[in-house]
């Protein structure tokens, strides 16, 4: 007597601990193997770039924000970039050193919640608790530059919009000092251990070839031993003048991502004690009045200022007619943006360029063959946030 | 190649006819081509030894209601081994279906998926062109330029029916768009006259 057999089809998410947010996951699974997998997204989908077609350029930023939330500057960084470019201003170089900091503490951010919560996935509680103790002293560092822990909206075209208060410079010197040993004690519980090894070495494997031509970028395609980063190779802002390693991994396993991260995070520090030494008193943004609003003093005393500040808020500075396209290297990848503008107030299109978006793509290829036990394994390495892959 | 000016002349000579115009701006190289020579082009710049663009970034779609081919359909493409970055477009009218690049690059699958779902393009041989980021069951395509911000219905759980319900949307207030746009630098027939009298004095 013959049995049929059917394969079994398994709904992942949208409500699971390890979907990191709103995953549909539909998978085909014989036995415990899985067979096919079906990301369905698109459940935080806010219209974020419709939203941005019909706002001025500074009220997109907080936007960006809201994309990849757990490490917002490094979005506000590419917008900020798009316009500065098309626009044609210099930024000061004070205003240059205090965004690549900032965006150094968001990649901090990023990977101690990725390694932790991979961590949390595959079994270990321990990591993410002492983890998150790191993340909360950053973002008081956000809070105390920009007011708010999470949705900064601190980057400006031309600067950024304020300068930082008194000692905070010195507090996150503080913390360069202290937080190496964080990482050492993460890495002593989670590199050599043989759980977390067992569960991520040779899982999820990629090959160089194929993390081309599946667009991967940032981590995902360096643990796949291709040396590619964008503070690098295209450099933005004063990341030509730091001194910083980048890590490549070999294997292109979920471990050897693991290991990349944690190394960056190292390096994250380097550039931020760069920042912090090389940093001089100094303006903060451009000067040119048409883009950066006056200040508080100013508007009191100059007609010319007030009707400055009036037009800003309200109209917005005007773009001139132009396309471009700007990447930057956030901590999850190759996030960019294309902007149209069309010589007004607010841009005709921007198209916002998520990493998350073309890794979680891939869940099909990384996972066939895999065991469904891998699944938040690799899902967890693929570093995924809902808020950049939906928009 | 490394150089962008080499890296476009070359481009144009290989291609010769396919390239309608090509530019150099931002450190980018735009070409503009049509859209049936869409697959020979990409398959030259991605295994062409000079040009090695082997990574797909983005596709996206520009939409100007206005003209008689509607949508500007755009490709961005990255050259690692050269550090290069390309700017590929085409513009389509509305129902033109054009061809699909996911047996170039299995990562162009949901890009176009996206495309489609945002824009209403459709693509040929396409292996699955479903919506992608909207709801199950949405209708019509949100980032065209016709379709209003708040779009056409809201979701809401029905306490009576007990599940969730489409309706029309019903705003309290209407969406407003403020023209703020005016002359920014003066009123030019001030600035004439001041003009003017200081040619006097």
């Amino acid at each position: 007597m013959t049995k049929k057999i059917k394969n079994l089809n398994l709904n992942f998410g949208p409500q699971h601990p390890a979907a990191h947010g709103v995953l549909r996951l539909i998978l085909e699974l014989d036995g415990e193997v899985v067979e096919k997998a079906d990301p369905h997204i698109g459940l935080l989908h806010r219209g974020t770039e419709k939203l941005i077609e019909n706002k001025t350029y500074m009220q997109a930023v907080p936007y960006f924000d809201r994309l990849d939330y757990v490490a917002p500057m490094n979005q506000e960084h590419a917008f900020a970039l798009a316009v500065e470019k098309i626009l044609n201003i210099d930024v000061p170089i004070r205003a240059q050193f205090i965004r690549v900091m900032f965006c150094e503490i968001g990649r901090i951010l990023s990977h101690i919640l990725n390694v932790t919560t991979q961590a949390l996935d595959v079994g270990a509680l321990t990591p993410s608790l002492w983890g998150f103790e790191e993340r909360e002293t950053l973002m008081t560092f956000y809070e105390r530059a920009s007011g708010s822990r999470l949705h900064a909206n601190y980057f400006r075209a031309g600067g950024v919009h304020q300068d930082l208060p008194a000692g905070l410079e010195a507090d996150i010197a503080k913390f360069c000092e202290t937080f190496p040993k964080i990482i050492n004690d993460l890495e002593n519980l989670l590199t050599d251990n043989r759980i977390f090894k067992q569960r991520n070495v040779d899982i999820g494997v990629v090959t160089k070839e194929d993390a081309l031509d599946y667009s991967f970028s940032g981590v995902m395609i360096r643990g796949s031993g291709v040396p590619w980063d964008l503070r690098k190779s295209q450099p933005y802002d004063c990341y030509d003048q730091l001194e910083f390693k980048i890590p490549v991994g070999k294997n292109g396993d979920c471990y050897d991502r693991y290991l990349c991260r944690i190394e960056e995070m190292k390096e994250s520090i380097k550039i931020i004690k760069q920042c912090l030494s090389k940093m001089e008193k100094g303006p903060i943004k451009t000067f040119d009045g048409k883009i950066t609003p006056p200040s508080k003093k100013d508007i009191k005393q100059s007609m010319e200022a007030l009707i400055h500040h009036f037009k800003l808020f309200t109209e917005g500075y005007r773009v001139p007619k132009d396309e471009i396209y700007t990447a930057v290297e956030a901590p999850k990848g190759e996030f960019g943006v294309y902007l149209i503008s069309d010589g007004t107030s607010k841009p005709y299109k921007c198209k916002i360029r998520a990493p998350g978006f073309s890794h979680l793509q891939s869940m099909d290829y990384l996972i066939k063959g895999h065991m469904l036990a891998d699944v938040p394994a690799v899902l967890g390495s693929l570093d995924i946030v809902f808020g950049e892959v939906d928009r | 190649m490394n150089n962008l000016v080499d890296l476009e002349k070359k481009i144009n000579s290989e291609l010769g006819t396919k390239i309608n115009s090509s530019e150099i701006k931002h450190n980018q190289i735009y070409l503009e081509i049509d859209s049936e020579d869409l697959i020979d082009v990409v398959l030259f710049v991605k295994t062409n030894k000079d040009t090695k663009f082997r990574q797909l970034i983005d596709i996206t779609v520009v939409d100007y209601p206005e003209r008689s081919k509607r949508f500007k359909i755009v490709y961005l493409f990255l050259s690692h081994e050269f550090n290069q970055r390309m700017i590929l477009s085409y513009d389509i009218s509305e129902n033109e279906v054009i061809s699909s690049l996911t047996s170039i690059f299995p990562s162009a699958n949901w890009m176009e998926r996206e495309v489609f779902d945002m824009y209403g393009v459709s693509f040929k041989d396409h292996p699955d062109l479903r919506r992608i980021l909207t709801d199950y069951g949405f209708e019509g395509h949100p980032l065209r330029k016709d379709f209003p911000l708040t779009g056409h219905t809201e979701v809401r759980y029905s306490e009576d029916q007990k599940k969730v319900v489409n309706e029309p949307v019903k705003l309290e207030q209407n969406y407003r768009n403020f023209d703020y746009e005016s002359p920014w630098e003066g009123t030019k027939y001030i600035k004439e006259l001041a003009d003017s009298n200081d040619k006097k004095n």
